[in-house]
């Protein structure tokens, strides 16, 4: 019988022939992902049920990028970046990015597949939400708690249910002007924040094949926001490219059997999307950019996993590039490979660093979470009053970037350098 | 952990209403504290629900360490949105035994199961419509339902399903213990 990407990645971690959507299934993971504000819960959990002596499952299968709370006096902060150092010295972990090292990286869902983490059809389990992303190189990846996070770090284990899948399907060429963060907030904005819950979605369609990695990794990573256990994208010549740039660990790339059962599937024409924001204070509050130009906005926030990837900086330096921004305009990129991209990537014979440095934007800051969640009151970017801003960042819920009476809009780079240089909402078509 | 082998939860209920997500029972600001500390753990308790609009009545009162609910009665997806485990442990820390609500998301109430802080129960029907913040109810884990304690009225819930040899065993340690994939005996 035939099955799907998710179905026959999950079949082969659980050493079945076959898995089908409820199964209840002991899956074997590739990698484990923790960060420095779950990574020491889950060092905790580690050591109470399994010992003070004892041994992670494989040295090799876990990857430990701190990237939340990096650039903070808060004492905590630091205490957990240093549990995590005693914890990798403890245990010879060799996959570690120190903050203040050479080795520091930024956020980790940029950064495993940046350092060859991510192969396609891996198990990858992360004590972070946004794992999702890594469907975007054909992966299985979901987001768990500590819990569950330290019964893998010790028996390379995990219980799951199989996901039934949602497929979207995209068609034709993008219009200029839209981006795959138009796309998602136009998907969920159409099945509701817990519209794919527990489900996967799998994302399909020659839209979607000529989309960059960094693009698909906006589609798979908003994949939570709609409640989904996983997004994925079959893997590609450019996937694997991707892929085989950063690693000479074999893997096996999966592709889903043609016929294969499925719960839904939605069929977008491209050329009917436009340039969208979500409203506050959920990712389902769609609406055209157009149709929110009356909306003043106070900052524009250019960063995280989901809006901080160079493909994302490109897009907003071609908006930026000969204008002025009205609005303080915050930019970190997601990593330091990203931070080194802006040095690098030239539009008109100016480097986007000298773009966005003449275009009147805030000195760029060094790669982490930084506000995309609050955080600790000298995170940087964190709203502290009724801001309103325009962000590349992945949610929008009440005080998600500090303060509970800001209001938080998410768009695409493009409609946010528009905005920045309006100082409303508004259509980057009409800057570009 | 706040639970126990107990089948009745007697208490007052706390209200919310749909998508009630994590940045809500627990704003980031706090995840700076490590839940498997126990000292960090009882503080996490007093941060619980902390990002609500001040509009809501507090659900922990300033000053004190524990919740007056025992019950939060809510609407569909609660707990949307992070990973972070310390959104049910929070709740767990604060004293509250039990969320009844339409739906959850998956993670939440994964987690919830998980570590056993809190009953993750969902409602046949809408009942943050049905019950106000203050009101005494008793949920009955055997029987499937919750009573509102002014009315007698008694609503059913729905069956745990399959995580229920997992809440059964005190969480997944305890579940894999008994399955056979982890080695018996107790936790070190």
């Amino acid at each position: 019988m035939s099955a799907t990407i998710t179905e026959k990645i999950l079949a082969r971690a659980s050493g079945q022939p076959r898995v089908s959507p409820g199964d209840n299934i002991w899956v074997n993971a590739g990698i484990l992902l923790t960060h420095d504000v779950c990574g020491p819960g889950t060092i905790g959990v580690f050591r109470r049920e399994f010992g003070e002596n004892a041994r992670v499952w494989d040295r090799e299968k876990i990857v430990i990028i701190p990237d939340h709370y990096i650039f903070t006096a808060d004492e905590k902060c630091r205490r957990n970046v240093d549990i995590l150092r005693v914890f990798v010295r403890e245990q010879g972990l060799p996959h570690f990015y120190d903050p203040g090292t050479a080795t520091y990286r930024g956020v980790c869902h940029l950064a495993l597949p940046e350092a060859g983490h991510v192969r396609p059809g891996e198990v990858i389990f992360g004590t972070d939400s946004h794992t999702c992303a890594h469907g975007a190189l054909g992966a299985f990846a979901t987001g768990i708690g500590n819990t569950d996070a330290g019964f893998v770090m010790g028996t390379g284990k995990l219980l799951i249910k199989v996901p039934p899948t949602h497929r979207f399907r995209f068609e034709g060429a993008l219009p200029a002007g839209v981006m795959a963060k138009d796309m998602i907030l136009r998907v969920i904005g159409d099945i509701g924040v817990d519209g794919a819950n527990y489900a996967a979605m799998e994302f399909v369609g020659d839209t979607v094949q000529e989309l960059s990695v960094d693009e698909r990794m906006t589609l798979c990573n908003m994949a939570i926001e709609a409640g989904a256990k996983n997004g994925i994208i079959e893997p590609d010549a450019a996937a694997l490219a991707y892929v085989r740039a950063r690693t000479n660990k074999p893997f096996d790339a999966v592709r889903g059997d043609p016929g294969a059962a499925i719960a839904s599937e939605r069929r977008y024409r491209a050329a009917d999307l436009v340039p969208c924001v979500a409203e506050p204070h959920l990712p389902s509050t769609y609406a055209s950019a157009k149709a929110r130009a009356d909306v003043k906005v106070d900052r524009v926030y250019i960063g995280s996993c989901t809006g901080g990837k160079l493909t994302d900086f490109v897009a907003a330096a071609r908006i930026l590039s000969g204008r002025q921004v009205k609005v303080e305009t915050f930019l970190v990129p997601a990593t330091a490979e990203v931070a080194d991209g802006l040095m690098r990537e030239q539009i008109g014979g100016q480097s986007l660093v000298e773009i966005f440095a003449r275009a009147g934007c805030c000195e760029i800051a060094p790669p982490s979470c930084a506000a995309c969640l609050g955080g600790p009151v000298d995170t940087y970017g964190r709203t502290h009053g009724n801001e309103v801003v325009v962000s590349t960042t992945n949610r929008n819920f009440i005080g998600r970037m500090g303060s509970k009476n800001s209001a938080i809009y998410l768009a695409s780079p493009l409609t946010a350098a528009a905005s920045a240089v309006a100082g409303h909402i508004a259509d980057p078509r009409d800057y570009m | 952990m706040a639970t126990s082998k107990t089948s009745v939860i007697r208490g007052a209920v706390y209200v919310l209403g749909d998508n009630i997500d994590t940045d809500l029972i627990i704003p980031a600001c706090y995840l700076n504290l490590v839940p498997t500390i126990p000292e960090e753990y009882r503080k996490l308790g007093t941060y619980a629900m902390a990002g609500l609009p001040d509009s809501y009545s507090p659900f922990v009162a300033k000053g004190q360490e524990h919740t007056a609910y025992a019950i939060i009665v809510a609407g569909r997806n609660f707990g949307c949105g992070s990973s972070r485990e310390h959104a049910p442990v929070c709740l767990g820390a604060a004293g509250c035994r039990v969320v009844v609500a339409e739906s959850y998301a998956r993670i939440f109430f994964r987690n919830a199961v998980a570590t056993g802080e809190v009953y993750p129960l969902e409602s046949v029907e809408r009942l943050c419509d049905v019950f106000s913040t203050g009101d005494q109810a008793e949920v009955d884990l055997a029987a499937g339902s919750i009573r509102q304690a002014a009315t007698g009225r008694v609503y059913p819930l729905k069956p745990i399903g399959a995580v229920g040899p997992v809440i059964a065993a005190g969480g997944l340690f305890g579940y894999a213990r008994s399955v056979g994939m982890m080695p018996g005996g107790q936790p070190a």
